[in-house]
């Protein structure tokens, strides 16, 4: 079983940080960003930048995962 | 025609088109256990992310998220900030979840505690919560299927008459084709949703006030504080925010239902895929708040946010909209239902009643027996729904801080070595008692934070320290395969 390595793990950490813990510094209506109230616009942002962070951690976890040859398919042995 | 008669004949075409598509769906298939429960393990990316959304997407994202814009405001943030990060957080569990399921061939969330701990009595303890928690889940959609028809149908018929229909479809429709079923019909669910909330989270803004941005003014002028925490409540404010955050994106993926779809996936990849992919959908959800916040001011008063939806749509378009509406709503109640009742009755037949009463039985068995129960469990649940109580939004929310119990065994089990069933078993135990003491003595938020998340807390320290007390075990996840 590949275990997450670490640098995928912490690039996972930015969007709970920017969804979730830092709600004190963006929890505000003003300034409306796009038409939007700033609270809803931020997480409206993250919203999409979510995937970008996640597909660094693919690539990361994809170059760890061909290194160590275990892509698993379906129908192909291993242990 | 009346607008009755309009909004129900499309509302019934629609879905009844789509129960013909997954009655479909199986019929090419041999049917066995495996092929019935994860589809014999051949789902890829875009069948694993329809069924993952079909799962998601229920009833409560629909009329529950615009009833909490219009009625809480500020705190219904939480709903997109927590599905995001559902995915994010699966990126790092679920492939793992997915390689363990095909080396031991699991089709269960039991199974996975089966196989890792050794116990059939923890296995069959945790089917047993499993299955308790998916019956006011499964309600949930039922009554709220139940209001979209009745709402959205004009009166025309009744939300008993509404609810029997659907749930006919639905026990149909699972009991021929299964899993194969409920992601094909996720197909055109989630077209009719994506179209709904673009059509009406747009437009509904523009009508009334000439803009999306015009809309939030008036908003804000009107009620400056309704939009950030703690918006119209009094107890759900920031500490609220992160602790409920962190519960449900956390403890989204241990529900029975979720967790078994991850065994669909024809590899590991599809899942990273997904996780990857999965926060864009989230961008509906907005939308569906644009909805609710819009409805504030032009039809204000209501008694129950959940109608905020329905009734503004139903004040704003005509009636054939309106049934189409009706029939994405509709079809956002039957998806999540249908998968639940599979889970839920393969839980039961596989992981329960094999276990405790009837080792000897044939995967065939199993499966004629989780096929009864589908019945079974569509009885009882709708028994509740057209019978049912004020407590429905509690039971949920004790599901939900409920089924988090499962996270310290399943995390742990992947990646802890020293853990122990005797660890995991009082941890889920304390974590359940916990989360039913806290929700029952109305003590939720417990001093502004979640209850579920104080539970999960006391669970985690609980699972660490006794497994520290108690003698190792060896991790049956080294052992080798078994086929």
């Amino acid at each position: 079983m590949h275990k997450p390595s670490l640098q995928a793990i912490l690039v996972g950490l930015i969007p709970f940080i920017a969804m979730c813990f830092s709600v004190p510094l963006w929890d505000r209506v003003h300034p409306f960003v796009l038409g939007l109230p700033f609270n809803i616009f931020w997480i409206v942002l993250w919203i999409l930048m979510t995937p970008v962070c996640m597909t660094f951690a693919y690539k990361i976890e994809r170059r760890k995962i061909d290194a160590a040859g275990r892509i698993q398919e379906g129908g192909i042995q291993h242990g | 025609m009346d607008s009755s008669t309009i909004a129900l004949s499309v509302i019934f075409v629609i879905v009844l088109v789509s129960s013909i598509v997954g009655m479909y769906a199986g019929a090419r298939y041999k049917m066995n256990l495996e092929q019935w429960t994860v589809a014999g393990r051949g789902f890829g990316v875009v069948l694993v992310w329809l069924l993952m959304a079909g799962e998601i997407y229920t009833t409560f994202a629909f009329l529950g998220a615009s009833g909490w814009a219009y009625s809480r405001g500020g705190p219904t943030l939480y709903i997109m900030a927590y599905l995001t990060l559902a995915y994010v957080f699966s990126f790092y569990f679920l492939p793992q979840i997915w390689e363990i399921g095909k080396k031991f061939g699991m089709q269960t969330q039991s199974d996975f505690f089966h196989k890792r701990y050794g116990s059939k009595n923890l296995a069959a303890f945790a089917s047993l919560i499993g299955v308790i928690f998916i019956i006011p889940y499964l309600q949930l959609q039922l009554t709220g299927l139940g209001i979209i028809v009745e709402v959205s149908g004009f009166g025309g018929i009744s939300r008993a008459t509404a609810i029997i229909v659907a749930f006919i479809l639905v026990a149909i429709f699972v009991f021929i084709s299964g899993v194969r079923a409920v992601a094909w019909i996720s197909v055109i669910k989630d077209f009719l949703m994506l179209f709904a909330a673009f059509f009406i989270g747009i437009g509904l803004p523009y009508m009334y006030f000439g803009g999306i941005s015009e809309m939030f003014t008036a908003l804000v002028n009107a009620k400056p504080l309704h939009l950030i925490l703690p918006g119209s409540t009094k107890t759900m404010g920031q500490t609220w925010y992160i602790s409920t955050v962190l519960l449900t994106s956390m403890g989204f993926y241990m529900w029975p239902h979720l967790f078994s779809a991850a065994f669909t996936a024809k590899s590991n990849d599809t899942l990273r895929k997904n996780a990857v992919m999965m926060p864009l959908y989230t961008i509906t959800m907005p939308l569906i708040f644009f909805v609710g916040f819009t409805a504030i001011l032009v039809v204000p008063g209501l008694s129950n946010g959940d109608l905020a939806l329905l009734t503004i749509v139903r004040n704003s378009y005509p009636a054939w909209f309106m049934g189409l509406i009706g029939a994405a709503g509709a079809l956002t109640a039957m998806v999540p239902a249908a998968i639940l009742i599979l889970a839920a009755a393969t839980l039961f037949a596989k992981n329960f009643y094999r276990e405790m009463f009837a080792p000897n039985m044939t995967d065939d068995q199993v499966e004629k027996l989780a096929k009864v129960m589908v019945i079974v469990i569509t009885l009882i649940a709708l028994y509740f729904a057209i019978y049912s109580s004020t407590t429905l939004v509690n039971l949920l929310l004790l599901g939900y801080a409920g089924v988090t119990q499962f996270l310290p065994g399943v995390i742990f089990g992947l990646y802890w070595g020293r853990i122990n069933k005797t660890g995991v078993f009082s941890g889920l135990v304390t974590g359940i008692a916990v989360v039913a003491y806290l929700v029952l003595t109305k003590q939720d938020p417990f001093f502004g934070i979640n209850a579920g998340f104080v539970a999960l807390c006391v669970n985690f320290a609980v699972t660490i320290t006794v497994t520290l007390m108690t003698k190792p075990e060896p991790n049956r996840f080294n052992e080798e395969s078994v086929s």
